[in-house]
């Protein structure tokens, strides 16, 4: 048994997350400057920016409307008003000395988000809190000297709290999972987590089954990537489950995740902690959400996730499994709708999906591609698999088909009529080369007729081969079972 | 020239009686003279001036409006930011910083035509009320070299008493502008809070802080606050209303205003500045307001809350002065050294002494016993004036409680923040307020008296002032000092 799996036996681990996701505004949520991954360090700032003497910060909307598309996605409490707050620390890539934040009055409170399980089903999380905020700059180290960029200095971000009742390891991944997704449907933010859009901070602690006070907790900070989530939280269980079997306590403090080398390490303790000493900004008046805006978000709300999935097991009698896989991104789901829509039957769902998830999810997934550059276009996949239907080709076929259609983009139609590829579906000339391969073949005949059942792929296989493939597989197999009983 | 009005100097540069040249040479001429025994400015940009000048003669030779400030000479408190020309907030710490921008008023002005001299001194960060907390030197009162101009925009007011600008721009947190203006002799006005922008003005406490001019009469003042009020979308608390129109105002009189005195300002206030509120109340009421009392019962925390908020806001919006992007830099070895060191070496004792209090303030645990309480007390003193303005159009007080006092003499910071007593429930209350001068004391030191407003009501503010400036006969004496030669 894992020392995990041990840990787990005894003690219950309490989660809570705070995600930090990048607003995809074009500027910075109180300055003019550009937002741009990859730009050349230090180009992306402004008199603001560097926090000259003089400079104010003004609100950019466009962050504000993009954080209600959360909080109205999670079904949170939105504040009519709500205040921006200064949060103060010392360090060179907070130009300001403090950073602008939301503290008592943020402008979400109490949504949920639900989460899928891996075993199966959801959970329902909720969210104590979702804020905006601006990011710092960021600093690396080089020895004896260290270097600041400023481009990310002042990007707008939501910071998502949650309660803590996440209740493992994977349900913490998985939140990161649904969030992600939900960002991305929302149109709000790409949440590249290795550029940094999306970074999760998580508080663990740890209580003995069935008791109902929390433990003491510690804080992990800097975890980059969906794996990481994962691989912290439970390096954390098990440090704590370490301690505690041991007859130690838990000291509370903020830990540093390294993923390097697969371990945390303690930053500060409680007791070392900033006090920030949070004041409401005297620069920037209080955040007013009115009617006409809410009314503008809640128009403009797309399908969000689960209700996506829930529609694509209802109406389309998806497999739970695969309707998960659409779901994933935004761009797939709109391409298995695409698809259904060009195909023109929900009853095609199945196969389209099947053919959407297999065939060009394997394609794609080889060649590092996204759904957003396949060379297949969802009519594509429609027009295929209305070829199969109708019997034109045969799934086999589809798959060379497919593969062309992939490579030159050109469509299954044209490929088809081109290349004269048509299965042959009509009996009496299925029968005539299966007597042909039967009269060359009599001792596999005998053998069959004698009890051999397995032979009978051999003649399948032999009469598509006379055929060039093209001969239609349910056909075969009819007139073969009837010409060899 | 010198001593023309601001509108007679526009109006003369315009028809070409004088140039702007002539104008901005005769004031740096001035300066040159005697500002070495003044210290007014920081900073006097000749090049500038004169490149700024030429640029107004110019436009006026090619028969086109270069704007109502059409080459008049202005000064600016070091707190205004201005591309090219260092600023320093009277603060070392920012020694050597040169802006890569201007502020919206000062783009303003020069948008109006006016010629840019230079920088005035003031206290450091605008914390102050004698500019004795200058990082740089001592300015003087024009009126007597021993006195203090008043503070923190000490360098304004004397600038414009001794005729070394024609007007100049100061700040006004907690007084800042009106008190050195009644110290000094001349009329200054803070605006309503967010009519003029504070983008490109070193901030001290965000929510108190704003830009206003030091002028020589109200109607200088009507004139330059027409130029630099209105609406600036890069301030998210500038007020969403055009420039208001000001020029008839100071001439407008006062027939028909009913003017409140505050009872609670009575108090512990030199005699002479009692007689001169008595004579001014007089003057209102002869040219037709009516005079009454009124309470502001509030009043008498507005010192302690102050001291509260400014230093809090302070505490914060100096974090950003850490060695690393701009002005002075000291201190080796890390991080945590070179922010001390800095900081340390960056900034004077009074300048300190605030971020302490503010931070003390600010902390965790601490907020709902200091800031928080401060805030609820300034929401009561708010409340208090718009009672007041249920039965008044305008409030009559002392702008200080005594005339300039001497360099050197304050011992205590306290005894030094009850300079701003009369001044300081303004700015918790964001309202306009001037003062103007309305008496001389025995010994020939000027005196003003306050006038505050309703919010965004400067128009009654420079009425009043008007009417007194105009009955008061102080408005055309001089510093001996400045020589007041009427050329």
């Amino acid at each position: 048994m894992t020392e995990l799996a041990t840990a787990l036996q005894n003690w219950e681990p309490v989660i809570g997350l705070e995600v930090h996701v990048q607003l995809a505004t074009r500027s910075k949520a109180f300055a003019p400057s550009a937002i741009l991954f990859g730009a050349p360090p230090n180009s992306l700032t402004d008199p603001v920016v560097l926090a000259l003497p003089g400079t104010l910060p003004t609100f950019n909307k466009a962050a504000l409307e993009m954080a209600l598309r959360l909080g109205v996605a999670t079904v949170s409490k939105i504040r009519a008003k709500s205040r921006f707050a200064r949060k103060h620390y010392f360090y060179p890539d907070s130009p300001k000395g403090y950073q602008i934040s939301q503290y008592d009055e943020p402008l979400c409170e109490e949504g949920v988000l639900d989460i899928l399980l891996p075993e199966g089903g959801r959970k329902r999380v909720k969210l104590t809190r979702i804020h905006l905020e601006e990011d710092a700059g960021k600093s690396s180290h080089a020895g004896a000297f260290s270097l600041v960029d400023l481009n990310r200095a002042g990007a707008p971000l939501v910071e998502v709290v949650t309660a803590p009742e996440l209740g493992s390891a994977e349900e913490a991944a998985e939140f990161m999972r649904a969030l992600h997704r939900m960002v991305r449907y929302l149109g709000i933010s790409e949440a590249d987590m290795e550029k940094g859009q999306m970074r999760c901070d998580a508080n663990v602690s740890l209580r003995r089954r069935g008791e109902d006070r929390l433990g003491t907790r510690a804080e992990l900070k800097n975890i980059n990537s969906f794996r990481f989530v994962q691989k912290a939280v439970e390096h954390e269980i098990a440090r704590q489950a370490r301690i505690l079997d041991g007859g130690g306590t838990i000291v509370q403090e903020t830990r540093l995740w390294d993923a390097d080398r697969g371990a945390s390490f303690s930053m500060r303790s409680k007791e070392e902690a900033n006090d920030y000493r949070y004041l409401p900004d005297p620069d920037l008046p209080p955040l007013h959400v009115d009617g006409p805006l809410m009314m503008n978000v809640m128009r403009t709300m797309p399908e969000l996730p689960m209700a996506k999935l829930d529609r694509f097991v209802r109406d389309y009698d998806l497999r739970e499994p695969e309707a998960r896989q659409l779901i994933e991104a935004p761009a797939l789901a709109d391409y298995f709708d695409a698809a259904i829509k060009a195909h023109g039957s929900d009853r095609a769902a199945r196969t389209l999906a099947a053919w959407i998830t297999t065939e060009l999810g394997g394609a794609l997934n080889r060649d590092g591609k996204s759904i957003e550059d396949s060379p297949v276009t969802p009519a594509h996949v429609a027009a295929l698999v209305k070829l199969i239907d109708d019997g034109t080709i045969s799934g086999k076929m589809a798959k060379t088909v497919f593969d062309e259609v992939y490579t030159t983009g050109t469509s299954p139609d044209a490929i088809v009529a081109r290349d004269g590829l048509r299965q042959i579906s009509d009996p009496v000339e299925i029968e005539r080369i299966a007597l042909e391969v039967m009269a060359a073949n009599p001792k596999q005949v005998t053998a069959y007729r004698a009890g051999k059942d397995t032979l009978f792929g051999f003649f399948v296989g032999a009469v598509m081969k006379a055929t060039g493939g093209k001969a239609s597989p349910q056909v075969t197999s009819d007139v073969l079972r009837r010409l060899l009983s | 020239m010198i001593w023309s009005s601001v509108a007679d100097q526009a109006h003369a540069v315009r028809t070409k009686a004088i140039s702007a040249v002539e104008l901005t040479r005769a004031y740096l001429e001035r300066i040159a003279a005697k500002d070495g025994e003044l210290g007014a400015y920081l900073a006097v940009d000749e090049a500038g001036a004169i490149a700024a000048a030429t640029r107004v003669d110019e436009c006026v030779a090619r028969g086109e409006d270069p704007g109502p400030l059409a080459g008049v000479p202005v000064g600016l408190k070091d707190v205004f930011v201005t591309e090219g020309l260092a600023t320093t907030a009277g603060s070392r710490i920012l020694e050597g910083w040169i802006p890569p921008y201007d502020g919206t008023a000062v783009a303003q002005l020069r948008a109006a035509g006016a010629v840019i001299l230079g920088k005035l001194n003031c206290d450091e960060f605008a914390m102050g009320s004698s500019n004795e907390n200058s990082a740089y030197k001592l300015c003087r009162n024009p009126w007597d070299l021993t006195r203090t101009p008043g503070g923190s925009s000490g360098g304004s007011a004397a600038a414009v008493a001794a005729g070394l600008c024609s007007f100049s721009l100061g700040t006004d947190t907690g007084g800042s502008i009106r008190q050195p203006a009644a110290m000094c002799g001349v009329v200054g006005i803070k605006p309503t809070y967010g009519r003029v922008s504070r983008w490109g003005v070193v901030a001290y406490a965000s929510s108190l802080d704003q830009v206003g001019p030091l002028t020589r009469s109200v109607a200088d003042a009507a004139l330059v606050l027409e130029a630099i009020c209105g609406h600036d979308p890069r301030d998210a608390t500038s007020v969403v209303e055009p420039a208001p129109l000001l020029a008839s105002a100071p001439t407008a009189g006062v027939d028909g205003l009913t003017i409140g005195i505050p009872v609670e300002y009575g108090g512990d206030i030199d005699p002479e500045i009692a007689a001169a509120v008595q004579r001014a109340a007089a003057i209102l009421r002869e040219a037709g307001a009516n005079v009454v009392e009124i309470s502001l019962p509030h009043t008498k925390y507005a010192l302690p809350a102050y001291y509260v908020i400014a230093p809090a806001e302070a505490s914060s919006n100096l974090a950003r002065y850490d060695g690393i992007r701009y002005g002075i830099r000291r201190g080796e070895g890390g991080l945590a050294e070179v922010y001390r060191a800095t900081r340390g070496a960056g900034f004077g004792a009074e300048v300190k002494r605030r971020i302490m209090l503010g931070t003390y303030a600010l902390r965790a645990g601490y907020y709902d016993a200091y800031y928080k309480k401060a805030q609820q007390v300034r929401a009561l003193i708010k409340h208090d004036f718009e009672q007041a303005y249920a039965t008044c159009d305008a409030i009559l007080s002392p702008t200080t409680p005594t005339p300039a006092f001497a360099l050197g003499a304050t011992t205590t910071p306290y005894e030094m923040y009850l300079a701003d007593v009369f001044t300081l429930a303004c700015n918790l209350a964001g309202l306009p307020g001037a003062s103007v001068p309305a008496a001389s004391s025995s010994t020939g030191l000027p005196i003003g008296v306050q006038i505050l407003g309703r919010p965004l009501d400067e128009a009654t503010v420079l009425r009043v002032a008007g009417a007194i400036e105009r009955a008061a006969g102080v408005m055309d004496l001089h510093p001996p000092f400045a020589g007041a030669d009427r050329s």
